[in-house]
């Protein structure tokens, strides 16, 4: 059993979980994924690791309470346990060569990017970070983005807090003004990832997106996860998570993440009418 | 009294009721019909079934075991051999084995050789008297090989035949299994209506008993490395981590919703209970017109699944004729009887979309021609016959290729170009130390053989061990 170390609500419905997980720990990298099984009924569901401290034996993962699993993952306390937990899955990114880094999150992707920036950050990259949601209440990590970047953007769609609008119009204007960037990387919806991509394209830079396809088992056996990059079929558990976004046929991507949308919404809402009861 | 020539019918569920559920099919042997089944074997002194058997189970010995009224005793001595004998009364296909050599099967049917070894296996689970006898366990145990440890990747049926017998002479050993649950293929594979959990929990707590541990969650490859394995002082590894990569055909349209392979689908179903969703949360969507692709038993266990699950119509569509398809006879008779439709010598050859989900199946008429390199008639397609097969769910079950995870993170381990691990007849690998078995060796197989080849490396780490002491 994998216990609770620590909690935190960042925002209501986004919640940080430190968990002990001394193997996992030890071989993390930032780009790598975990699957855990809130209890016996639960999805096998994907996360990235956010942070982790190996002398501590620990892993951080960082979720938005939507279906059943995340929503009871969020009601765990201190000293809880999650039922099972396997990692580090899928490849890590390959940091090395880059001097010069924009990375870019939107909404809850802004957790998934955050073990990134820290990553670039501490092997000596310029790193500037972009991030968004749509309103300033929803806005997460500010701080720990602030403290591993050397410059942070911050948009809401609203305008309540940063610059009025969206992500990919502030990379807009970076990607004129700075120069010599060696690589992008995006994670957010695929609308998001999916723009960046057609913007950097432009400029021909390296861009890289890490996808949250639909998985089953996380380590290559059930093929639910596949996606096709540069015309070629890929497996997001094993092959990615993080790919070339200049090579993802994303809108095939966001026709397969729809398939399960019903049943998604169905068992969330059995949860809330269960937390009524 | 003549013998009766033909087997001793299995009482089943009527097709119309079981395919409105997933209890097991065939309800197995009473007591009488048990004893009038093993009144048929011949106790032949050349033992013909025993060479068909790959774990070599003791068959004339346990028939005289059940004739004598003593099924405690069967069981044991089927135990001798065989670690899984309920999983083995069900799945095995003994019509090419044991069966196959049976000396009745000459002029009549041959004795029931499988359903025997299910009713011993589930007369004594029921019990609680289906373990190895202690002093049987003691007499095999090797006092050089005490405590020792070896390790042994993934709780398949080879694995958990190593695990068992290693644990039998006396070692230490520690299975690593990558998923939340034991069992491999008998657990995300096999349909409950074939092989219940239940029977699968038991042969796992039975093999626990002998001392063996079981690590979930931990991908070797991933998590944990074989060296790294070594380095934990496991001076001995079984690799058994099964054939899990599954095969797409290549076609347009695949990868549209609706589009499964058969490991996604089945382990929805039985690994994460979708059977019993919304209780279970892991969903799985099936439309009313399912076409499985391919006709081995997995492509047999897709189909009576997606019956189960509400599909109106479904199709079995093999590019082969019947005599072709790779499946049990057995498992092509029940799906038939649920009324499983076989589309046979068609080939499909695109999946064609409305809106992202799928519309139709395109497919292609085949006809035989020459023999191929299989011994089989070459399906041969015949021009312009293309047609199309409304449907809503596509399932892929043309096979598998082992999970590439663990060799390509592992240093110096030979494999062949289509990912099998290379193996000698001792089952050792290209490592010293390091054995393998199962379909990570063979390509997709069956439990039985897989069976067969954890045996067949449990002798060889022995030997390895014992001369490796002596160095």
């Amino acid at each position: 059993m994998y216990k609770v170390l620590k909690k935190e609500k960042l925002v209501p419905t986004i919640t940080r979980l430190k968990i002990m997980a001394p193997l996992i720990a030890e071989k993390t990298k930032p780009g790598n994924f975990i699957i855990l099984r809130v209890d016996e009924k639960g999805e096998r569901v994907p996360l990235t690791i956010a942070d982790y401290d190996r002398e501590e034996g620990s892993i951080t993962i960082i979720f938005q309470e939507v279906g059943y699993s995340t929503k009871k993952l969020g009601k765990l306390e201190v000293g809880d346990c999650i039922k099972d937990l396997v990692g580090p899955l899928g490849h890590h990114i390959d940091m090395e060569d880059c001097k010069k880094v924009v990375l870019l999150g939107g909404g809850t992707g802004t957790a998934l990017l955050y073990p990134k920036v820290k990553g670039f950050y501490e092997q000596g990259a310029e790193v500037i970070s972009i991030t968004g949601a749509r309103t300033k209440n929803l806005i997460i990590l500010e701080d720990e983005l602030n403290e591993y970047s050397d410059k942070l953007y911050i948009a809401t769609d609203d305008g309540s807090y940063g610059i009025h609008g969206f992500v990919t119009e502030i990379l807009k204007d970076v990607l004129k003004d700075e120069k010599d960037i060696d690589l992008v990387v995006a994670i957010g919806p695929v609308p998001m990832m999916k723009a960046v991509a057609d913007m950097t394209e432009e400029y021909g830079i390296e861009t890289i997106v890490s996808l949250n396809a639909i998985m089953v088992d996380g380590t290559g056996m059930c093929g639910a996860c596949r996606v096709t990059v540069g015309g070629e079929r890929k497996f997001t558990c094993v092959d990615g998570p993080s790919f070339d976004a200049h090579q993802v046929d994303f809108e095939e991507l966001m026709n397969r993440l729809n398939f399960y949308q019903n049943e998604e919404e169905d068992v969330a809402k059995e949860n809330s009418a269960e937390e009524v009861n | 009294m003549s013998l009766q020539k033909k087997k001793t019918p299995m009482r089943e569920q009527d097709p119309k009721e079981r395919i409105k559920n997933y209890k097991e099919v065939p309800f197995g042997y009473n007591d009488q019909e048990a004893l009038m089944e093993a009144e048929r074997c011949l106790q032949c002194k050349h033992q013909p079934c025993v060479d068909g058997c790959p774990v070599k189970v003791p068959i004339p010995q346990f028939m005289q075991a059940i004739k004598d009224g003593d099924v405690v005793e069967a069981n044991q001595i089927i135990k001798t051999k065989n670690s899984l004998p309920a999983v083995c009364g069900r799945v095995c296909p003994q019509e090419e084995q044991c069966e196959d050599l049976c000396v009745m099967g000459i002029k009549n049917e041959p004795v029931a050789i499988g359903r025997l070894e299910r009713y011993v296996s589930d007369y004594n689970m029921e019990r609680g008297s289906d373990k190895s006898s202690s002093k049987e366990i003691e007499k095999m145990k090797i006092p050089e090989l005490k405590g020792r440890k070896v390790a042994v990747i993934g709780s398949g049926p080879a694995g958990l035949t190593a695990a068992a017998d290693l644990a039998k002479y006396g070692l230490k050993v520690t299975i690593f299994e990558a998923l939340h649950d034991t069992g491999g293929v008998l657990r995300y594979g096999i349909p409950e209506f074939r092989l219940p959990k239940s029977i699968v929990d038991k042969e796992v707590e039975s093999i626990k008993e002998l001392g063996v541990e079981i690590k979930l969650n931990i991908v070797v490859g991933k998590s944990l490395t074989v060296d790294e394995i070594f380095e934990q002082g496991y001076e001995s590894i079984f690799i058994g981590v099964g054939a899990g990569l599954p095969r797409f055909l290549g076609i347009p349209g695949e990868n549209l919703n609706g589009v499964y392979s058969a490991n996604e689908f089945l382990t929805r179903v039985n690994l994460m209970k979708a059977f019993k969703y919304p209780e279970y949360k892991t969903p799985v969507i099936v439309g009313d017109k399912v076409a499985v692709v391919g006709a081995g038993n997995v492509a047999m266990d897709s189909a009576r699944t997606a019956k189960r699950l509400g599909a109106k119509d479904v199709y079995i569509v093999y590019r082969r004729a019947r005599n072709q398809m790779p499946a049990r006879s057995e498992e092509i008779h029940h799906a038939e009887e649920e009324g499983i439709e076989l589309k046979l010598l068609n080939n499909p050859v695109a999946i064609h979309g409305k809106d992202g989900c799928i519309d139709k199946m395109e497919c292609l008429k085949m006809e035989l021609g020459e023999k191929d390199d299989s011994g089989r008639r070459r399906p041969i397609p015949i021009e312009d016959s293309n047609w199309m097969l409304d449907v809503d769910t596509v399932i892929i079950a043309i096979g598998q290729n082992p999970n590439p995870l663990l060799t390509k993170n592992t240093k110096d381990l030979d494999t062949e170009s289509w990912g099998g691990i290379i193996v000698d007849d001792t089952q050792q690998t290209s490592r010293e130390g390091v054995y393998a078995g199962g379909d990570v060796v063979t390509g997709a197989a069956t439990v039985i053989k897989a069976m067969g080849a954890g045996k067949q490396a449990v002798e060889s780490i022995k030997d390895y061990l014992l001369n490796k002491k002596d160095n």
